[in-house]
């Protein structure tokens, strides 16, 4: 069998990348909750405060260190299976780029080893700021790889002169037409993660009953963050979605599973795409839904995937799939939220199981989510690597053969799992520990500031 | 277009090259705690190495993703060249990093698997060292292009030659290490590495003089730099060996700091032949600094950003190894 570079370099490029994503999606919504209980500690001088803020503290940790180690890796996958594509965008993407290693990476990497060594050491204000600092690195750094990412979904302020990409204008470029969207549902997303798992970890410590006045404040906190944040992602869910179907119709033709261009679209609850046959099997839909919820008009006309020849589509069923697991887990974490809210007399959302233990559950859901949505939008964006300019065919590195690619994903695939499952049986073990065990914390044994030692438990 | 008022391209160079010597003088320290790290006469010694670098391994690998993206901005024929040329040995440098990483990571927590860990931060940390030694023998090599593209195979990056280079930063990276050893530590384990740093100078400077004697007839073009008459560049090797004398000196007087500084010294002037043997061809054979060059206005951005930047940076850095400085004892790190 003919080993192909292309499609392997493309299975590559998503395994790593999706490895990669899952830690800062998370540690983005994390750091800034950190930041809010050192805010909190610092101004009430409350010792739980700091309590509950080394705990996360050390969580934070292992997984941020889990993300500098994986993105290493990202750093090099543009030039080693992509050097087509890197040639002809340097004059964009490498700026970008750069901006984001010099304004986030120094930032976190600088001001992390205070957060985590520096407990006892520096003043609490200077604590609180460092913890600061951190949240502020981890939004820089999204607000630039997502201006790099929305470039490639929505090129702008660029001319290409003898198939290189010239910046004519930068502000252009770097905010394009779906910029701000993609960096709201992103940073919406971030902080989705961060409330759903430090729900879930309470709920998990209040089933224990362990130092259960603490996390009683932590849930009740974050669910009333969840009950604001759930809904506001599904509005501006939608408005990405419009804002899709401006720049990007075919995408969402996929997402909608809308072969032929028509009036009064139905949303399709359930269907078997079939791209050979340019149809789908066992539909199920809402009549007409589909252009309401598009152009909030019963009859809106919606584009349909046949537009393009079967060369310029996308991979439907992925698309078509992976947009419904986005949505139905968005849906659910709306509904978890507002249950929150009518449990709120009597406290009830504290002491009802079988509440805690769905809270436990739906700590997964926004990592899933995340992806999910992910491959929306990489997947839907095939074949095109810069949407409607450069396909993946043309960005790929010329001589990459099948042989070279497969060594790779397999070598990659092995290492991750390795640290994927270091990583992993570690966290479990900080969380175990919990939050009872990080008073006496801050002395002199803690010198160094690497994140991963800054927790506590024991490895076996 | 009207042409640019002043040409950023060498300032740009500049830029690139101060990355990478810092990269490789930070890394390479502690890639040297890695490569000696089983050589290690107690287990309490080992701590001892781990946690002299501990806090700062992670900023000094920050350089290498800036080496990466700042190359990518401002000379992206090198990085559109040189990551399909050496990819294999990128995937090798990039595993070597991550197990030496996480075993950075995990071996204070491991009690009954903590040899794993050790055998992991060692490994990972050679593979590491002589993969990056042997992407400066590719350099010095060439790579096989055409219309601006790479053309050649999977594994023309190793010959014998680079496997000789990657040798041999290995050997530097320990000497680098060792120095730094001696001046983090104390008693039995800066004994120990004190008794290091000789074989390894000797190891380094014969290594150093074979690549020396075969680059040439690997590449003429060295060849012609080097021997079309003599020039200030002879300047250079001279120092070398005057560094590589004051390392001696230094360890034969029992100095604590002097020899790592010495050896930063001997690396710097060794790196600052290796650019004055192929200036200004930066993609060797085929293509010079000016060709690799990107956008006037892609330069310009990020410059006027990294001069207010890059300084703040290096405050961070500077105060980072102020907070850690002085001995390092085995039980004052992780528990």
């Amino acid at each position: 069998m003919e080993l192909d570079p292309l499609f392997l370099s493309r299975i590559q490029f998503a395994f790593v990348v999706s490895f990669h994503a899952i830690f800062p999606v998370f540690t983005i919504g994390l750091a800034s909750y950190i930041a809010l209980i050192y805010g909190l500690a610092f101004k009430t001088n409350n010792p739980k405060w700091e309590r509950l803020g080394a705990f996360w503290t050390q969580v934070f940790a292992v997984v941020f260190g889990m993300g500098v180690v994986s993105g290493i890796v990202m750093s090099f996958q543009f030039g080693t299976n992509w050097s087509n594509f890197s040639l002809a965008t340097a004059n964009f993407l490498g700026p970008v780029l750069s901006y984001e290693v010099v304004t986030a990476f120094f930032l976190e990497a600088a001001f992390l080893g205070v957060l985590l060594f520096g407990r006892g050491k520096v003043p609490n204000g200077v604590h609180f700021f460092a913890a600061l600092m951190v949240s502020i690195g981890t939004f820089i750094s999204s607000f630039w790889i997502l201006s790099a990412n929305s470039w490639m979904q929505t090129p702008a302020g660029v001319e290409i002169r003898d198939g290189i990409y010239h910046v004519v204008d930068w502000s252009a470029a770097i905010f394009n037409e779906s910029f701000w969207y993609r960096f709201a549902h992103m940073g919406l997303a971030s902080f989705l993660t961060g409330g759903f798992v430090v729900a879930g970890v309470s709920a998990w410590f209040l089933i224990q009953k362990r130092d259960t006045e603490l996390h009683r404040k932590a849930l009740s906190m974050t669910l009333w963050l969840l009950l604001f944040l759930t809904p506001l992602q599904v509005f501006i869910g939608d408005l990405h979605g419009l804002n899709t179907l401006e720049h990007q119709p075919t995408k969402v033709a996929a997402m909608e599973g809308n072969w032929e261009t028509q009036k009064g679209a139905p949303l399709l609850l359930f269907a078997i795409p079939d791209q050979e046959q340019q149809t789908n099997h066992f539909e199920v839909g809402i009549p007409k839904m589909a252009s309401f919820i598009l152009t909030h008009d019963w009859d809106g006309e919606i584009p349909g995937v046949k537009e393009q020849p079967p060369e310029l589509q996308p991979n439907v069923p992925i698309v078509f799939w992976s947009f419904r697991i986005m949505v139905a887990m968005g849906l659910l974490m709306v509904l978890v939220a507002v249950i929150g809210l009518f449990l709120r007399r009597n406290k009830a959302y504290m002491h009802k199981r079988w509440y805690l233990q769905t809270l436990r559950l739906m700590t997964l859901s926004p990592f899933i989510a995340v992806l999910a949505g992910w491959f929306v939008t990489e997947v839907g964006r095939a074949p095109y690597l810069i949407y409607g300019q450069m396909t993946h065919a043309e960005g790929v590195t010329p001589s990459l053969t099948g042989g070279m690619a497969l060594f790779t994903l397999i070598g990659y695939f092995l290492v991750y799992a390795f640290v994927f499952a270091a990583g992993a049986y570690y966290l479990t073990r900080v969380i175990r520990t919990g939050t009872e065990g990080t008073e006496q914390h801050d002395d002199e044994k803690h010198r160094p500031k690497r994140p991963l030692s800054a927790a506590e438990a024991s490895f076996d | 277009m009207s042409e640019p008022v002043f040409d950023l391209t060498y300032i740009w160079a500049a830029i690139i090259a101060f990355g990478v010597i810092m990269y490789v003088l930070m890394d390479g320290f502690d890639l040297g705690q890695g490569i000696l790290f089983m050589f290690a006469p107690s287990e309490q010694g080992r701590d001892i190495m781990m946690n002299s670098v501990a806090p700062v391994w992670d900023g000094n690998e920050t350089w290498l993703v800036l080496g990466g993206a700042g190359l990518l901005a401002a000379f992206p024929l090198v990085y559109s060249i040189f990551l399909p040329a050496l990819y294999i040995g990128v995937f090798l440098l990039l595993a070597g990093l991550i197990f030496r990483g996480v075993a950075f990571e995990f071996r204070f927590k491991a009690h009954s698997s903590r040899y794993l860990w050790n055998w992991s931060f060692a490994i990972g940390s050679t593979v590491a060292a002589f993969a990056q030694g042997a992407v400066v023998g590719a350099y010095i090599q060439g790579f096989e292009t055409e219309n601006m593209r790479y053309v050649g195979g999977a594994l023309d990056w190793l010959t014998p030659f680079t496997v000789l280079t990657g040798v041999g930063l290995v050997a530097g990276y320990a000497l680098l290490g060792a120095t730094w050893l001696v001046m983090k530590s104390e008693g039995a384990t800066q004994d120990w590495a004190y008794k290091l740093v000789k074989p390894l100078l000797a190891a380094v400077l014969i290594i150093f003089l074979v690549i020396s004697v075969w680059t040439p007839f690997v590449d003429a073009f060295v060849a012609e730099r080097w021997f079309s008459g003599f020039s200030a560049i002879w300047l250079l090797p001279i120092l070398g060996l005057l560094s590589a004398f004051w390392i001696y000196r230094s360890v034969s007087q029992r100095r604590e700091g002097t020899p790592f500084i010495a050896t930063m010294a001997l690396f710097i002037f060794t790196y600052l032949g290796l650019l004055a043997s192929k200036w200004p061809y930066v993609v060797p054979p085929n293509y010079t600094l000016a060709d690799a060059a990107s956008a006037h206005e892609s330069q310009l951005f990020l410059l006027i950003g990294l001069l207010f930047v890059i300084p703040i940076v290096l405050v961070y850095t500077a105060w980072t190894y102020w907070v850690f400085r002085g001995k390092v004892k085995a039980d004052q790190g992780y528990h």
